[in-house]
C-alpha cells in the first residue's frame, strides 16, 4: 500500500457577492493505492479530484482525516512526503523563455541534487521522453504534447516512488494522448506508482489498473474498470424483429442466462440483460432460429464506465 | 547552507532569463535618459532660488531623485513577473520541491536589485557627460540606499502579487501606492519649495528621507544627518517588507 487515506476532508470558503458560503470540496475520502499500479481518479470537473490530489501532494492542508503517502504520515511530515513524490499540475509548469534542459536541471537542483548529476538526469529524461531534439529550444516553440511531456519529465526528475499527474492528457490531440499513455505506462514499468486524475472515460478504462469514481467530493465506487462495469450493470443484447415480438419474448424469458427482458418502445424488438453478452449472443440466435423466429438485427452493448457513473450518481459523465 | 544554495539557484535562473532578453536594459534606461535630456534642462532655472547656477549642480539634485524613483517604481512593478510565473505554473512547480520558500522570494528580489544597480550605473555614467561629478565612495553608499529600496519595493510587490494573484488588481494597487509616494518624496522638485504643511506631510514619507540622503551623498555631503537617517529608515523598512513578503511566500507556497 503506497497511498492510504481515511476520511480526508477539505472545504473552502468562497464569497458570492455578499454571501459567504462554505464549499465542501472533499467530504471524507478513503483510498488505497497499491505500489506499482496506475490509479485513476475519474469524475466530472469540480468533483474534488484535484483538491484530493493536491492534499496528497502536500500543496493544501486537509481539514481532517489521515493519509499515508509513500510510507510517510502526510499530516506529521509533509516535507518528507514532498521529497518522495512527484507532482505534475494541470495547467503546465514550464516557462516560455527557458529550454527543457534548463528547466529539468533547475528542477533537479531544487530537489537538492548536485549539478553534474542533475545534468545527467536531465539528459536521460530528455532521451526517455523523446525530447532530445528540442532540448535546447525555448519551451514556447514546443507543441502541446511536447510541452506536456516536459511537465511529466519535470515531475519525475528526482525519481520519486509515486507521481501524481493532474489531468495529464487534457487538451491534447488523440495522437499526443496515445503517446502520453505510452509514457505513463513506461513509468509503471519502471516501478513507479502513478496516480492520475481524468474526466475521460476512455482514459480511465484503457490506462488505469484501478480507478476510483469521484462525484461531489466523495468516492462513489472503487475497483478495476472491468470489475466496476461487471458489478454495476449487465451486458445488454438488443434484438430487432419483424413481428413475433411477443412470441420471442416468451421464448427468451424462460432461458436461464437472461436475467431480465424488456420490449423496445418501438414494439419491434427486445432488450435482454445478460451477464456475459459474448457467450449469450450465439445462444440467443440458436434459440430463436430453432423456434422459427427470424431476426432483423442483433446488437451487443457492454457497459461502459459511463454506465457505472450513471448508476452511482444518477447522471451521465458525458453530458457534462 | 541550503538556504544560500537555493537562493543562488533561483537568482541564477532569474538572471539568466533577464540576460536572455536584453530589451529590458533599453527599456529601463530609455525613460530615465528622456528625463535627463528633456526634463533636467528645465531644472537649472527652476532651481535657481536654491542657489543652483550650473548644469552640474542641477544634475546633482536631479539624478539622485531620478535613481530613487527608478528603484521605487522598478521594484513595485516586479510583481507582474511573478503573476506571469504563477500563471505558467512555475511557482506551483517550485512548491512541490523542498526548496526554501524564503529563497524563492530572495532569489527574485536580488535579481531586481542587480538589474536596478545596472540601470543606475548606466544612468550615472551618462550623467557624467552632463558634468555631474560625484565621489566614488559617496556613490557606492548611494547605491546601497538604492539597493535597499529596490529590495523593499520588489518584496512588497511580490507579497502583494501572491495575495491578489491578478494583474488587474496589482496595477491599480501599485499605482495608488506609488503616486503619493512619488509626489511626497521631492523626487521631481526638492521639497524646499513646498509650503509648510506639505513639507510636514512629506516628513512621514520614508522615501523623502531616502531622497534627501541620496542627494546629500551626490552633493558630497556624507556627514549630513540625512544620510544615516535615510539609510536607517530604509533599512528598517526593508527588513520589515522582506519579512512580510517571506511570510506570504511561506504561507501560499507551503
Amino acid at each position: 500500500m503506497i497511498i492510504e487515506t481515511s476520511g480526508l476532508r477539505k472545504s473552502f470558503r468562497s464569497r458570492q457577492g455578499r454571501e459567504k458560503k462554505t464549499v465542501e470540496a472533499v467530504r471524507g475520502v478513503d483510498l488505497r493505492v497499491d505500489e506499482g499500479e496506475i490509479f485513476g481518479f475519474l469524475g466530472p470537473n469540480g468533483a474534488g479530484k484535484t483538491t484530493t490530489l493536491r492534499m496528497l501532494a502536500t500543496l493544501i492542508v486537509p481539514d481532517g482525516g489521515a493519509a499515508t503517502v509513500a510510507g510517510v504520515d502526510l499530516m506529521r511530515d509533509p516535507g518528507e512526503v514532498r521529497r518522495r513524490i512527484g507532482y505534475v499540475a494541470q495547467g503546465g509548469s514550464t516557462w516560455d523563455d527557458s529550454t527543457a534542459r534548463e528547466e529539468l536541471v533547475l528542477q533537479a537542483r531544487l530537489y537538492g541534487i548536485g549539478k553534474s548529476v542533475a545534468l545527467e538526469r536531465a539528459a536521460r529524461a530528455l532521451d526517455a521522453f523523446q525530447l532530445s531534439e528540442y532540448a535546447d529550444r525555448k519551451c514556447k516553440t514546443y507543441s502541446g504534447g511536447q510541452r506536456r511531456r516536459v511537465d511529466i519529465a519535470l515531475g519525475i526528475i528526482h525519481e520519486p516512488r509515486v507521481v501524481f499527474l493532474d489531468e495529464p492528457t487534457t487538451g491534447l490531440d488523440p495522437q499526443s494522448r496515445a503517446h502520453m499513455w505510452d509514457e505513463i505506462r513506461r513509468l509503471r514499468t519502471e516501478g513507479m506508482t502513478v496516480f492520475i486524475t481524468t474526466h475521460y472515460l476512455e482514459e480511465a478504462d484503457a490506462l488505469c489498473d484501478r480507478i476510483a469514481i469521484m462525484d461531489n467530493g466523495e468516492v462513489v465506487a472503487e475497483g478495476t474498470p472491468a470489475a466496476l462495469k461487471r458489478e454495476i450493470s449487465h451486458d445488454v443484447i438488443t434484438i430487432g424483429l419483424n413481428g413475433a415480438t411477443a412470441e420471442a419474448a416468451t421464448l427468451l424469458d424462460s432461458v436461464a442466462f437472461v436475467s431480465r427482458l424488456e420490449k423496445l418502445d418501438t414494439g419491434d424488438g427486445l432488450r435482454l440483460f445478460v451477464d456475459d453478452g459474448a457467450t449469450a449472443m450465439p445462444q440467443v440466435l440458436r434459440e430463436l432460429e430453432r423456434n422459427g423466429v427470424t431476426l432483423k438485427s442483433i446488437e451487443l452493448h457492454r457497459p461502459s464506465l459511463d454506465d457505472v457513473f450513471l448508476t452511482k450518481t444518477g447522471r451521465s459523465l458525458r453530458e457534462k | 547552507m541550503k538556504f544560500f544554495r537555493d537562493t543562488w539557484l533561483i537568482f541564477a535562473r532569474q538572471m539568466q532569463l533577464l540576460l536572455r532578453n536584453p530589451v529590458w536594459v533599453f527599456v529601463g534606461v530609455f525613460q530615465p535618459v528622456m528625463y535627463l535630456l528633456l526634463f533636467a534642462p528645465l531644472l537649472k532655472p527652476a532651481l535657481s532660488p536654491l542657489g543652483v547656477t550650473s548644469d552640474a549642480e542641477a544634475y546633482q539634485v536631479f539624478v539622485p531623485g531620478l535613481l530613487v524613483l527608478l528603484a521605487i517604481f522598478g521594484g513595485l512593478f516586479q510583481g507582474f513577473g511573478l503573476i506571469a510565473e504563477l500563471r505558467a505554473g512555475v511557482i506551483e512547480r517550485s512548491r512541490v520541491t523542498p526548496v526554501s520558500r524564503f529563497a524563492l522570494l530572495l532569489g527574485r528580489s536580488l535579481r531586481d536589485v542587480v538589474s536596478l544597480i545596472a540601470q543606475a550605473g548606466i544612468i550615472t555614467i551618462l550623467a557624467l557627460f552632463f558634468d555631474l561629478r560625484v565621489f566614488i565612495g559617496d556613490l557606492l553608499l548611494a547605491y546601497l540606499m538604492l539597493a535597499l529600496i529596490a529590495l523593499m519595493t520588489s518584496s512588497v510587490s511580490y507579497g502583494v502579487a501572491l495575495a491578489v494573484k491578478s494583474e488587474d488588481a496589482l496595477a491599480p494597487l501599485m499605482n495608488t501606492v506609488a503616486q503619493p509616494v512619488l509626489l511626497l518624496s521631492g523626487i521631481l522638485l526638492p521639497l524646499q519649495f513646498a509650503p509648510g504643511w506639505l513639507e510636514d506631510v512629506a516628513k512621514w514619507n520614508p522615501f523623502s528621507w531616502a531622497v534627501d540622503g541620496t542627494r546629500a551623498l551626490f552633493a558630497g555631503d556624507i556627514g549630513n544627518d540625512r544620510v544615516w537617517q535615510g539609510l536607517l529608515i530604509v533599512s528598517v523598512l526593508t527588513v520589515l517588507s522582506v519579512w512580510w513578503a517571506a511570510r506570504e511566500f511561506a504561507r501560499s507556497v507551503r
